[in-house]
């Protein structure tokens, strides 16, 4: 498409206005080069693959409509053309395991999501083992489930209130030495490895509880580890993000600051800090290795977080891999549904928090 | 109305009396601020230097000067809104009603609830409604109050604002929903309704179009019947509109300290000043 236009006509481009565009055969031709090359290639270096085929593919792509633009039209177009087409393609490559993940598990676990696996544990009697060597579907993730939920349950018990105070002092009352420290030791925090946290937790937990200790408060604990960060971060940022026009309009009422803070800042930003919530709970909600630790491996539901082992979703996934028992289809299927199971969690609690979020976002704000 | 009564934090500044009957003791009150040696500074810089003035009660008073000379840095620390930048201190003493606002055991937050403030850009609060800004200020101050209550204020200070017929049917709609000037004009019922004794407007007219200002203007005209308004202003033909004295701020030069050239009656800074800069910049024939 050319455009014109009559009137003026500035600068030093003697058309004026009218700048060189590829003719639209010619996206076409290019698209077939690319698909044709990503086809040949491969089989010319000895055997098709898909892989190889889109690697291919993109990347003659990527180049021909470098080339072309540039030859046809002017460099400010080529380099416009490149850069889609690479953040085009960088957003597929991004897309494509997630959606091969949920694909995947969707597949392998819908088939084991029943009602055995919703209702039962895995303390099997030897009718159970019995009848699961014939094939049919026995034990269940019950007590990984609300283990899950209680040790996640703990940890953002923990996590959430410690990370809001910690951003808000951050943001509202934090100057000079003490904030930077506090600062840096969150930037720290961040990147405790998470089996670190998990035996910090175990420790602390053998002082209470004596050695060898391992409950779900002590899971609790190790994920409050690595979720407290998460949630000062993203609640930091949201809090910077409440214009300062807004505290003044409300000091200038002659509100304290803590006043204003929680009755102006809090709820300007609410949405926000709900969805780094969220993200903090996701963050740690699939962690293995620490709960491994602290909270160890059980196989029926444990309600009290203060005494005996808890399992957790991925744990038990681990467990269910590792140790399948007969046959082992069996503990793989059962895995194949506890991973699907936790996906599911992850995702309702971002529909909860979209949801929330969207009540209760301000109207209007600029 | 005491001041120093009401410095505890969570006690009601504006009793019942007061908000029912807001004029009852009004002719009592003096609402003038006198300041004495003021000097203003942003950590080690000083941004204002020696200022003397008295602002007259009931009455406005506009402040005017070039960008940068320190007239919204002034009316900020009027009432003890420039310490809330960090490093940000005031030497000198500003006097309302009897009392020395910087003297120590002064609660700032009980000075802002008798010297309210209008900024430059409207900003009402996102997540309220067009009546919770309104009473926002009372409810985050005293708590709970009866609906019948605040019933009485939103309307007396929405129509005190002119901007009542204008959102009387849609109270509960987000405040940020109303054009610029709407939005401006509920602040500054949002600022009444606390009942202030004096209201400082810092360049309230400089986001909006003239039929807005013109608004405000008006508005700024009947308010000051019963508070003392101080407004920093750029548009010199608004100073010479609608105050009653004007006061010249000015800078010698970058680094320096803004200082207060001369304040006298409106009309006297307009045709006759005293001092020469005063005259070139009230002409435009600055710099």
């Amino acid at each position: 498409m050319t455009v014109t236009t009559g009137a003026l006509s500035v600068g030093d481009t003697s058309p004026g206005f009218v700048a060189r565009r590829m003719p639209r055969w010619i996206e076409i031709a290019i698209i077939v080069v690319a698909v044709g090359l990503a086809l040949l290639v491969p089989v010319a270096a000895g055997g098709f693959r898909w892989g190889w085929a889109l690697v291919v593919g993109a990347l003659s792509y990527l180049v021909l409509v470098f080339g072309t633009s540039r030859v046809l039209e002017d460099r400010r177009q080529s380099t416009d053309r490149v850069m889609r087409v690479a953040l085009s393609m960088a957003f597929a490559a991004v897309m494509l395991p997630l959606v091969s993940v949920a694909w995947t598990v969707i597949r392998e676990g819908a088939s084991r999501l029943d009602g055995t696996f919703l209702t039962g544990t895995m303390r099997l009697t030897p009718e159970d083992l019995l009848a699961q060597r014939e094939g049919v579907a026995a034990g269940g993730a019950l007590h990984a489930m609300t283990g899950t939920l209680i040790i996640t349950g703990l940890a953002a018990a923990i996590a959430i209130p410690l990370g809001l105070l910690t951003a808000v002092y951050l943001v509202e009352y934090g100057r000079g030495r003490l904030a930077r420290a506090i600062t840096t030791m969150v930037d720290v925090m961040t990147g405790i490895p998470s089996i670190v946290a998990g035996l910090f937790a175990y420790a602390l937990f053998v002082i209470v509880f004596g050695p060898g200790s391992r409950t779900g408060i002590a899971g609790g604990v190790a994920l409050s580890v690595l979720m407290t960060p998460v949630v000062v971060r993203s609640a930091e940022e949201m809090l910077r993000l409440v214009p300062n026009e807004l505290r003044e309009a409300s000091y200038a009422l002659g509100v304290p600051k803590w006043k204003t803070i929680l009755k102006v800042v809090l709820p300007t930003s609410v949405a926000g800090i709900l969805t780094g919530i969220t993200l903090a709970i996701a963050r740690v909600i699939g962690e293995t290795a620490p709960l491994l630790i602290a909270a160890g491996l059980a196989q029926e539901t444990n309600l009290n977080p203060f005494d005996g082992r808890m399992t957790s979703l991925p744990v038990f996934t681990y467990y269910q891999y590792v140790q399948p028992g007969i046959p082992t289809e069996a503990g793989v299927a059962r895995a194949w549904a506890a991973a699907l199971m936790l996906v599911i969690i992850v995702a309702a609690l971002f529909i909860i928090a979209r949801v929330l979020a969207t009540v209760l976002k301000p109207k209007g704000l600029r | 109305m005491m001041l120093y009564g009401a410095t505890t934090r969570g006690t009601p500044v504006t009793d019942d009396s007061q908000l029912s009957e807001p004029t009852e003791d009004v002719s009592a009150v003096d609402r003038g601020i006198s300041v004495a040696g003021l000097n203003i500074y942003y950590g080690d810089f000083r941004a204002v230097a020696d200022v003397d003035m008295h602002i007259e009660s009931r009455s406005i008073t506009a402040l005017i000067g070039p960008s940068g000379c320190g007239k919204s840095t002034f009316l900020r620390s009027l009432n003890r809104m420039h310490e809330v930048i960090d490093g940000a201190r005031v030497e000198g003493s500003v006097t309302l009603d009897g009392a020395d606002l910087y003297a120590p055991g002064i609660d700032p937050v009980a000075v802002r609830r008798r010297v309210g403030m209008v900024f430059q850009r409207p900003n009402p609060f996102p997540t309220m409604s067009i009546y919770d800004n309104v009473v926002a200020g009372i409810r985050l101050n005293s708590g709970k109050l009866r609906r019948s209550e605040t019933d009485e204020i939103v309307e007396r200070s929405l129509r005190g604002a002119n901007l009542w017929e204008e959102v009387k049917d849609r109270l509960d709609q987000p405040g940020s929903g109303l054009s610029g000037g709407q939005q401006q004009r509920l602040c500054i019922a949002r600022a009444t309704a606390v009942e202030p004794d004096v209201l400082l407007m810092d360049e309230p007219c400089s986001a909006l179009d003239p039929i807005s200002t013109l608004a405000i203007e008006q508005l700024m005209l009947e308010l000051k019947q019963n508070y003392t308004i101080v407004i920093v202003t750029h548009n010199m033909q608004q100073a010479a509109r609608v105050s009653s004295k004007t006061g010249f701020f000015n800078i010698a030069g970058t680094g320096q300290p803004g200082r207060l050239i001369e304040i006298d009656d409106t009309k006297t800074i307009f045709s006759n000043p005293s001092e020469q800069a005063t005259q070139d910049y009230v002409t435009g024939r600055f710099g």
